[in-house]
């Protein structure tokens, strides 16, 4: 097709994903630093290399793992939307959560592609959520209980955390539906586009997985539980390359 | 700089679903026909089966023509219009049928005789206060034959319910008479969909599988429907789905007389002195044309149509193109699709493989196939039961009370309940009505400078009438089929941008309250026709997109047996 020239790159950003991996997902959890100086960062993506705030943006105690992992989001930012992006999709005994799914550079690279008029909603939000937890909790976002934590994301949910001088734009409640939006797309949408490592939001859905012909005795497999699930991206399907 | 090009015999402005099937006859009968659209050819190789880029992002759309357009909306002549999110539509060849959902509707009798069946069922009394509707200026009858050619042109399957009269309880039995079965079967069921059918016998009604233009077996030398799940807002990476830039669009290339120019964007159509259409204006990048044509046909979507011509002003038309009776914009209305009804149920459905357009249909609710007299409204709504569940959808799901929508205790529920859930679609009777409108709105423009439309438009009392009774049904429904929770959308009120947008230019006998004739072409400007669901006076309960095309060809066939008259 013609029209996809100059649209996708040489080198899909699916080929640097599998060699950079879960290990980038992993790089983006604070505590994960020392873990993650050792492997390759997950910026190479050819569309998002050289944008951005790298480096110089970032204070310089917290910039070694984040300035080479994210391109839209300052340190500071991904620490606390890390946090909160870890209470709505949390690790668990049921499985791996959205730090572990990549959903931190979901969002991160999301930032540089469609959703870049969001950038700004993020910036201010996510400095609203941590002002909101300095007045109404005593400390920064990332620095409460898991329980405190959910109650400032419960107040944010409902827009009970709209006041004055805390800088929700719009309202917390849009603050908090555009980053659960996003997230959510992040774990249980397509890998190639940086979450979903690992399949793990398919994993938690059970959902049998992208296929492009479903035969009556598949469906009749599903329907008996008995058909294995796929785990491929929809572009490992060579076609759409 | 203006480039004027060789003249043609026709110019059609938008190669879409009505477009692209009008090309076909005229092509077919020599006639030189030129097709302007404003996006580009886009193949299987683009349609990943991709939620986010589907269902979440611009999908690979790589003109965005429509969405800079996006009209403008408001409830009331009384309030402010702000503009649309997002627009509807697509640009491509092929239009939105490359990504519809593709359900193949033909229209019930009745609502081509809403004002004469209502009048004599009911009383005269009984047409709602303030609509303008008015009947079809011919009946279900004379679009048959149209019906017929395109459900074999364009691929539609689908369970016949009405053979000449003959009633088959597989089908809809409350359907007009056909004049032969679908082409091809329709689409397969699920046990989900079994169930939901045993359960609608069981409460009496009428369930069958719904018409797509989708293939249910090889045709035309393309595959079957491979279920693949991710078919609403997707095009289909196995051309199972009959879009019209696979199917009647390169056929008509094929025949040597259709040319179709790419990322044309079409502004205004020129007029003579005398009153008839010159020829169209339209743009690629910086580069300005005027083709000639003999004849113009315009087949972009509802509000493009409305805007074309409301854009087009000149000494013969100083209110727009073919407005001198003031009625292009009016009768405009959205089809009533939302007021849905959302069902949990403590089993899984095995959602995952299926597509909007397979499913199970209810009628028995639906036109005027059940008694109204003591009813407060007339018209009803098609109950719809379908396939539809992609994983980002479904982890968005209604908990409905048991647990919140994040966290721990949501990942076990979500673990649980990802596949039991359902949503209804039901589409309802709406009517034109005196104060919904669209016209050119005062402040917004384009990047072009040009208006974008502005939608003012409300349902009233029987379209909210109409939603409530239906939710009632679809609750029976699920709770036969087992349903533990039920959740309704609220009635409606602010109509909006749709994706079935009708009205605008309406089709009628008498030019004081129609733009277009019976067949399509204009009271005022003999050699302008208009296609698309901008010509339909009513919605029925059902998806315009094959009453479109009917009439689409029907307009074009008129054209090639009376090019005399209207050509020359």
């Amino acid at each position: 097709m013609t029209d996809s020239n100059g649209r996708r790159p040489a080198i899909s950003r699916r080929d640097l994903l599998r060699t950079a991996g879960a290990a980038g997902a992993a790089a983006l959890v604070p505590g994960a630093v020392a873990a993650a100086t050792e492997v390759t960062p997950a910026t190479a993506s050819p569309e998002v290399a050289g944008q951005g705030p790298v480096g110089s943006a970032l204070p310089a105690e917290t910039a070694p793992f984040v300035a080479r992992a994210l391109t839209n989001l300052t340190a500071r930012e991904a620490e606390i939307l890390s946090a909160m992006v870890d209470r709505l999709i949390p690790s668990d005994e049921m499985g791996p959560g959205a730090l572990d799914a990549g959903v931190l550079r979901y969002i991160d690279r999301a930032l540089s592609e469609a959703e870049s008029d969001a950038a700004d909603a993020y910036r201010a939000g996510l400095a609203a959520l941590d002002t909101y937890s300095r007045y109404t909790r005593g400390g920064p976002f990332i620095d409460l209980s898991t329980v405190d934590q959910d109650s400032v994301l419960i107040d944010v949910q409902i827009g009970a955390a709209t006041g004055a001088g805390v800088g929700f734009v719009g309202g917390s409640g849009s603050f908090f539906n555009m980053v659960k939006s996003h997230t959510w797309q992040g774990m249980f949408g397509d890998p190639e586009y940086g979450g979903n490592v690992n399949f793990a939001g398919w994993d938690l859905l059970d959902y049998p997985g992208v296929r492009l012909g479903v035969s009556p005795q598949d469906q009749r497999d599903l329907e008996a539980g008995q058909l294995e699930p796929v785990r491929r991206s929809a572009y490992d399907y060579g076609m759409f390359e | 700089m203006t480039t004027q090009l060789r003249g043609t015999d026709v110019v059609i402005v938008g190669m879409g679903a009505a477009g692209g099937v009008a090309a076909l006859p005229l092509a077919e009968a020599g006639l030189s026909v030129v097709g302007l659209e404003a996006g580009t050819w886009l193949d299987q190789r683009d349609f990943a089966p991709d939620e986010i880029r589907n269902n979440y992002r611009d999908w690979p759309m790589l003109v965005k023509k429509a969405e800079q357009e996006r009209p403008t909306s408001r409830a009331t002549s009384a309030t402010r219009a702000n503009q649309i999110g997002g627009h509807p539509m697509m640009n491509a060849v092929g239009g939105t049928t490359l990504h519809y959902w593709a359900q193949s509707w033909r229209l019930n009798p009745w609502d081509f005789q809403v004002v004469t069946e209502t009048t004599a069922r009911y009383g005269a009394s009984r047409i709602p206060y303030g609509s303008t509707v008015e009947d079809w200026p011919f009946g279900y009858d004379e679009l048959e034959p149209y019906y017929d050619r395109v459900e074999r042109e364009v691929g539609i399957s689908g369970q016949a319910g009405n053979v000449r009269g003959r009633i088959n309880s597989r089908g809809n039995r409350f359907e007009g008479p056909r004049e032969r079965d679908f082409p091809m079967p329709p689409l397969r069921w699920t046990a989900f969909h079994d169930r939901m059918a045993e359960a609608a016998r069981s409460l009496g009604w009428s369930p069958f599988p719904g018409p797509a233009a989708i293939n249910s077996e090889a045709y035309q030398n393309r595959p079957g429907c491979g279920y693949h799940g991710f078919c609403n807002k997707g095009g289909c990476p196995i051309n199972a789905k009959n879009a019209t830039h696979i199917t009647t669009i390169p056929r008509a290339v094929d025949t040597g007389n259709l040319t179709v120019i790419t990322r044309a964007h079409v502004t205004t159509l020129e007029v003579g002195s005398d009153g008839r259409v010159t020829g169209v204006n339209y743009v690629v990048g910086s580069n300005e044309y005027f083709q000639p044509a003999q004849v113009v046909l315009v087949a972009s979507y509802t509000y493009e149509n409305v805007r074309m011509l409301l854009l087009s002003k000149s000494r013969a038309y100083p209110d727009g193109l073919s407005n001198n009776h003031g009625q292009v914009g009016r009768h405009y209305f959205s089809h009533h699709q939302g007021a849905g009804v959302g069902a949990f149920f403590p089993y899984d459905l095995n959602s995952w493989y299926g597509l909007p357009a397979q499913g199970v249909a209810v009628d028995d609710w639906a036109d005027d196939n059940f008694d109204h007299a003591d009813l407060g409204f007339i018209g009803g709504g098609n109950l719809w039961i379908m396939s539809d569940r992609r994983p980002i959808s479904a982890a968005n799901m209604g908990t409905y009370g048991q647990s919140r929508n994040w966290g721990s205790a949501w990942k076990r529920f979500i673990h649980e309940n990802s596949d039991r859930t359902h949503g209804s679609y039901i589409q309802k009777t709406t009517l034109p009505y005196e104060d919904n409108y669209l016209d050119l709105d005062p402040t917004v423009t384009d990047p072009l400078g040009l208006p974008v439309i502005r939608i003012t438009g409300q349902f009233k009392d029987n379209e909210r009438a109409i939603a409530g009774f239906m939710q009632d049904k679809m609750e029976d429904w699920y709770r036969e089929a087992g349903a533990i929770e039920i959740n309704r959308g609220g009635l409606g009120n602010t109509m909006g941008a749709s994706t079935h947008a009708y009205g605008g230019t309406r089709m009628g006998d008498d030019p004081e309250t129609n733009v277009v004739d019976r067949w399509g072409f204009s009271h005022e400007a003999p050699n302008l026709g208009v296609l698309g669901a901008s010509v339909m006076g009513t919605s029925g309960a059902r998806n315009p997109t094959l009453t479109s095309q009917a009439l689409a060809w029907r307009t074009a066939a008129h054209l090639v047996e009376s090019w005399r008259d209207i050509a020359e």
